[in-house]
């Protein structure tokens, strides 16, 4: 069945090169460099990109984060914590807006 | 899965037949050849350098049944190495100057002449490395095992797939983790894991799952925390070791669905440095029977040392065995992914 997202297309991501080599080579050499070793662990950084993957709900990330984590050494008790952090903040995003709500509601109302 | 109290073997299973698993693994699935592979690295065909691990596989009973064991042992196997075997070993291992005899099994202590080979291959003065699950240290009957490794100074490497009870569970059976905890902390208190007795405790990781391990160094930071953190325990060094797609493993990448995509992953994380240092090199592996192969792997696909070269240990030679060609295949991929895996973790 056709659909938009095909987990066999993940692999085909270099292929993204091909209109535009130049860009690709520096992202690609500046994602290498973000993804290492730093004041951040790689395990700490593979868990903030599963959790970014859920907050922009990106199949692809979704799955190569959840490898990355578990290849990294994080369990489904991190990753599911991660995914809470994500949601948390989605979540927390919708009801902050409620001040403003409340600001309108408390200018227009008696 | 199948309930895990038994081997693949007594399950009556197609897959625990080693022409089975070779035929699945060595079939044409669009990846380059492990030889193939291996030729780019410039080296010419693996061979072995300097035999410096005699491997002896005691034999397959065991008091777990892990789900990702490539032995398929479990306590149904009955294959275990005679005595009369064990004296051919000695002989070899008297003739020649290989320093360091690594036991393994099954639970190699499940052997009955398990001490008596421990004591006669400390007369000959060798470094002895066990391979133990832990759990069997504190079963009923082995209790004075741990004491007794201790007085022989035999390293101890043993697996505990995580440092939290969840995946260690998963992979090796409900209550392994507390029992495995509870046999550290009686080594700890002989004195293993800590620096200044010199007796050594190794933990192995292996994944849970469809996956390649982590880096050895940061886990083992986070092993060494969590350890010490929750169960006050201390250990030597961690290894980070790729499971093997063969036997029980294998069983549960087919059922899992994921055998396709660990193979690609696998044969794309083929690293040239770490294919230069893989153990085959370095190790004779021997079987219950007595017949020698060039890793343990090998042993349980029976795909024997190469022809022209002793393949009993009663017909050892070092200088035969040195420089022989390596039997491989498609399996040998994971000790060549990433940053490479063998009996003591990482290589490159």
């Amino acid at each position: 069945m056709d659909t938009y997202y095909n987990p066999k297309d993940l692999n085909k991501f270099a292929e993204i090169s091909e209109g535009a080599p130049e860009l690709w080579k520096k992202f690609n050499s500046w994602y290498t460099e973000v993804f290492k070793d730093g004041a951040l662990s790689e395990r700490e950084k593979a868990l903030i990109a599963l959790a970014v993957a859920h907050a922009v709900q990106c199949p692809y990330c979704i799955d190569a984060y959840t490898q990355a984590a578990l290849e990294k050494g994080a369990d489904l008790e991190q990753m599911t914590e991660a995914v809470h952090v994500a949601s948390a903040i989605r979540g927390g995003a919708s009801l902050v807006h409620g001040v403003q709500m409340k600001n309108v509601n408390g200018k227009l109302t008696m | 899965m199948e309930s895990r109290h038994k081997s693949m073997k007594a399950f009556g299973k197609n897959l625990a037949l080693p022409e089975v698993q070779l035929k699945i693994i060595n079939r044409k699935n669009g990846f380059p050849t492990f030889n193939e592979k291996f030729l780019k690295v410039g080296e010419g065909e693996l061979r072995t350098s300097k035999i410096e691990i005699m491997q002896i596989n005691l034999g397959k009973i065991c008091n777990q049944v892990c789900k990702h064991c490539h032995v398929d042992a479990g306590p149904d196997r009955t294959e275990i190495m005679t005595k009369k075997t064990m004296e051919l070993c000695l002989e070899a291992l008297a003739n020649s100057d290989i320093q360091t005899v690594d036991l393994t099994g099954g639970a190699p202590e499940m052997n009955p002449n398990f001490k008596w080979f421990v004591s006669e291959v400390k007369r000959l003065n060798r470094h002895i490395i066990i391979r133990s699950n832990l759990t069997i240290l504190v079963t009923n009957g082995f209790e004075d095992y741990p004491r007794f490794l201790a007085d022989n100074a035999v390293e101890i490497v043993s697996s505990l797939p995580y440092y939290k009870a969840s995946f260690t569970d998963k992979q090796r059976g409900d209550g392994v983790f507390e029992k495995s905890i509870k046999t550290m902390k009686l080594l700890n208190g002989l004195g293993y894991g800590k620096g200044e007795t010199g007796l050594i405790f190794n933990l192995v990781y292996n994944p849970v799952g469809a996956f390649l391990p982590p880096g050895q160094e940061c886990l083992e930071r986070d092993y060494k925390r969590e350890l010490a953190k929750n169960f006050d325990l201390v250990f030597n060094n961690l290894y980070t070791i790729t499971n093997m797609p063969i036997s029980r493993y294998l069983d549960y990448l087919l059922v899992s669905g994921n055998y396709e995509d660990y193979m690609a992953k696998l044969v794309n994380a083929f690293n040239p440095a770490a294919a230069e240092n893989v153990m085959c090199k370095f190790t004779l592996s021997i079987s219950w029977e007595g017949n020698l192969y060039d890793c343990d792997f090998n042993q349980m696909l029976e795909l024997p040392v190469i022809e022209g070269s002793p393949r009993h240990i009663r017909d050892f030679n070092q200088s035969k065995l040195e420089s022989r060609r390596i039997t491989v295949g498609q399996h040998c991929f994971a000790c060549t992914a990433g940053a490479g895996s063998s009996c003591g973790g990482e290589i490159a």
